[in-house]
């Protein structure tokens, strides 16, 4: 296939498109519309379902509905709209039937706005719906990833009987820029043998999230925390840059990494050896490989646009080895790539401390940047 | 069945119906509904071509009653996920049974748009004035003046506001085909209200769009009366507010002789 330049969205929706999706319903909301708006036309020149839901929560239900018969589904939404999907998603992994979500991630809490923000990383890696269950989240840093984690989330939920999230920003949703579609896939004319279709010569299927008894929904919750093991075991994805001969490390997923690297690739110019770690699957979080990252370098990065989320994460990982850092911008403000270079040059000036809060560092360190509107964005 | 000729058999277990014990209360009309439902498969030969779609409340566990595919959907979402199963599957008829609190109250949204779409899906609301399966709270639909465990006073309808009458809204709707409120108080409404669920799956079987049977029924553990009395007090007080009527029949249904 040639390159061709793609917007984010519309790339995502054409990549769900050629990975068979069957059907898609879902609700308008900024900045993730054009990937509803491109599936209003495409899915039905296709003969497939597209159907623009009341709400968000009637959009994630009717996905339960179309997945319950075993074709490929989905929805995408953004922050404020995932929030809402949260119960569906929570029966849906309840029921162990794969769906697809796309969530564009915004500004926030609450309304919030409409730019690029990662604040979504906890509610969509850690929590989201009640009860214990983990979808796979896979994180995007550019259009054409953004297409290939779109396909890849459909095989990883088929594969595992759950919920897998494609976690975008706005910017990835956004953003055009070349990039390659893959081939198109043959819907299914086949359906699993859990699919519910009509009892023809079979006995009555039943899919349900409700287990009444206490005992057998232990077993059940049991049998969700086995797959989950394997899914942390065969299906941890990242990407590394210039990681060698590193002494300093930034972590970053999606467009915080993809803004790292240009703060990386200047500090190398500068004689710096640093490197990038970006997390792809958020969930399954790779935590061995963080693990010796710690082991290898003299201090971490952090970055992220949120308030440091994935923060905890790497804390967890590298379990107090090295001094952890962290550079964030909120609200919806992309950080720059100079904002970042200066933070690495802080790491490689030393000395740093291990024994301290690094969110409480990069408040204090840039409490005019990000407590008054006199900051240059 | 020994000794029993077919002549002589009057009355069975429809093929649709399973054979286990039933969790409802003594008394409760839920029983008759189902078996109505499954008397209607029977009928139409509909069983291996139907998926229900179960409700959150009493009657959460539907899907162990009947011998068809079932899925149990999120408290009120049960047309939205009714939506998904039916759009994918065209072919099939998609039933859903549904509470008053889940109908009319917290899936209000989906109800109504679902209706407005001219879903082509069967919907059986069941209205007994009260949430039963929390122990007999308020309902959308519970009386003014009838008391509740959380309207203990009796429901006053300037703090609490009025009941919902489902079928008079959802006929304003031009997506709905077929809308109408029966009652499961004596032999001559179930009669009545087994015609109606069989027109209403004809309904959907001719591509008529949304169809809805509301069915009032008795909750005599809630309503703390006799299952004898609550039949009365159907009659005698829900009639009067929901009436038993024909709110919108599609033409095309008109002449159908069931």
């Amino acid at each position: 296939m040639p390159l061709e330049l793609l917007k984010g969205n519309e790339a995502m929706a054409e990549a769900a498109v050629r990975a068979g999706v069957q059907a898609y319903f879902g609700y308008p909301i900024t900045p993730q519309t054009e990937l509803l708006e491109y599936m209003s036309w495409r899915m039905p020149q296709l003969g497939r379902t597209f159907l623009q839901a009341e709400s968000e929560v009637a959009a994630i239900n009717m996905v339960y509905g179309a997945a319950c018969t075993g074709v490929r589904a989905m929805s995408s939404s953004s922050s404020p709209g995932v929030s809402l999907m949260m119960e569906g998603l929570s029966y849906i992994a309840g029921t162990e039937i794969p769906v697809v979500l796309i969530d564009v991630m915004r500004g926030g809490p609450g309304l919030g706005n409409i730019a690029p923000s990662q604040g979504d990383y906890n509610q969509i890696v850690h929590g989201g719906g009640h009860g214990d269950y983990h979808p796979i989240v896979l994180a995007p840093a550019s259009v054409q990833e953004a297409i290939d984690l779109t396909v890849l989330a459909f095989d990883l939920a088929d594969k595992y009987l759950t919920p897998a999230v494609v976690l975008a920003d706005g910017n990835i949703g956004q953003m055009m820029e070349p990039a390659e579609l893959p081939p198109m896939q043959d819907i299914r004319t086949e359906f699993p043998d859990w699919a519910v279709r009509g009892a023809q010569n079979r006995e009555r299927r039943i899919l349900s999230s409700i287990y009444i008894d206490p005992n057998v929904e232990e077993v059940v919750n049991y049998r969700l925390m086995l797959r989950w093991n394997e899914i942390q075991s065969n299906e941890v994805r990242y990407k590394e840059y210039y990681l060698d001969d590193a002494e300093y490390v930034v972590i970053g997923f999606g467009t915080a990494g993809r803004v790292a690297l240009s703060a990386v690739r200047a500090a190398r110019a500068e004689g710096i050896r640093i490197g990038l770690f970006r997390p792809i699957s958020l969930s399954p979080y790779p935590y061995a490989r963080v693990e010796a990252l710690a082991d290898q370098v003299r201090a971490i990065l952090v970055a992220e646009m949120n308030t440091g989320q994935m923060l905890e994460d790497v804390q967890r990982a590298s379990k107090g080895r090295v001094p952890v850092e962290f550079y964030g911008r909120m609200g919806g403000v992309m950080p720059f790539p100079d904002e970042i270079f200066s933070e690495i040059q802080r790491l490689a000036r030393g000395p740093l401390e291990i024994d301290v809060d690094p969110r409480r560092g990069w408040m204090e360190r840039n409490a005019e940047l990000l407590g008054t509107l006199q900051a240059k964005h | 069945m020994v000794g029993i000729t077919p002549t002589q058999l009057v009355y069975e277990r429809p093929a649709s119906l399973a054979q286990v014990p039933t969790h409802y209360c003594p008394g409760c009309t839920h029983g008759v509904a189902h078996r109505l439902i499954a008397e209607v498969l029977d009928e139409m030969e509909l069983r291996e071509l139907t998926i229900g779609v179960a409700p959150v409340g009493c009657s959460v566990f539907a899907y162990n009653y009947f011998e068809c595919d079932f899925v149990e959907a999120a408290h009120g979402r049960a047309p939205a996920m009714a939506t998904g199963i039916k759009r994918m599957l065209p072919d099939r008829i998609v039933f859903t049974y549904q509470g008053d609190g889940d109908l009319a109250s917290i899936g209000m949204a989906e109800i109504l748009h679902a209706a407005a779409r001219g879903e082509n899906i069967t919907v059986i609301f069941i209205n007994n004035a009260i949430y039963g399966m929390t122990g007999g709270q308020m309902a959308p639909t519970t009386l003014p003046g009838q008391k509740t465990t959380s309207s203990p006073g009796g429901r006053d309808v300037e703090q609490m506001g009025f009941p919902i009458r489902m079928a008079e809204i959802l006929a304003t709707l031009e997506g709905a085909g077929y809308i109408v409120r029966r009652s499961l108080h004596d032999p001559k409404n179930i009669r009545l209200a087994k015609k109606a669920i069989r027109i209403a799956f004809e309904a959907q079987a001719r591509g008529l769009g949304f169809s809805m049977v509301e069915l009032l029924s008795t909750c005599p553990t809630n309503w703390g009366i006799s299952p004898l009395e609550s039949l009365r007090w159907v009659e005698e007080h829900m009639v009067p507010v929901y009436p038993l009527e024909d709110y919108k029949v599609s033409p095309t249904l008109a002449g159908l002789r069931v």
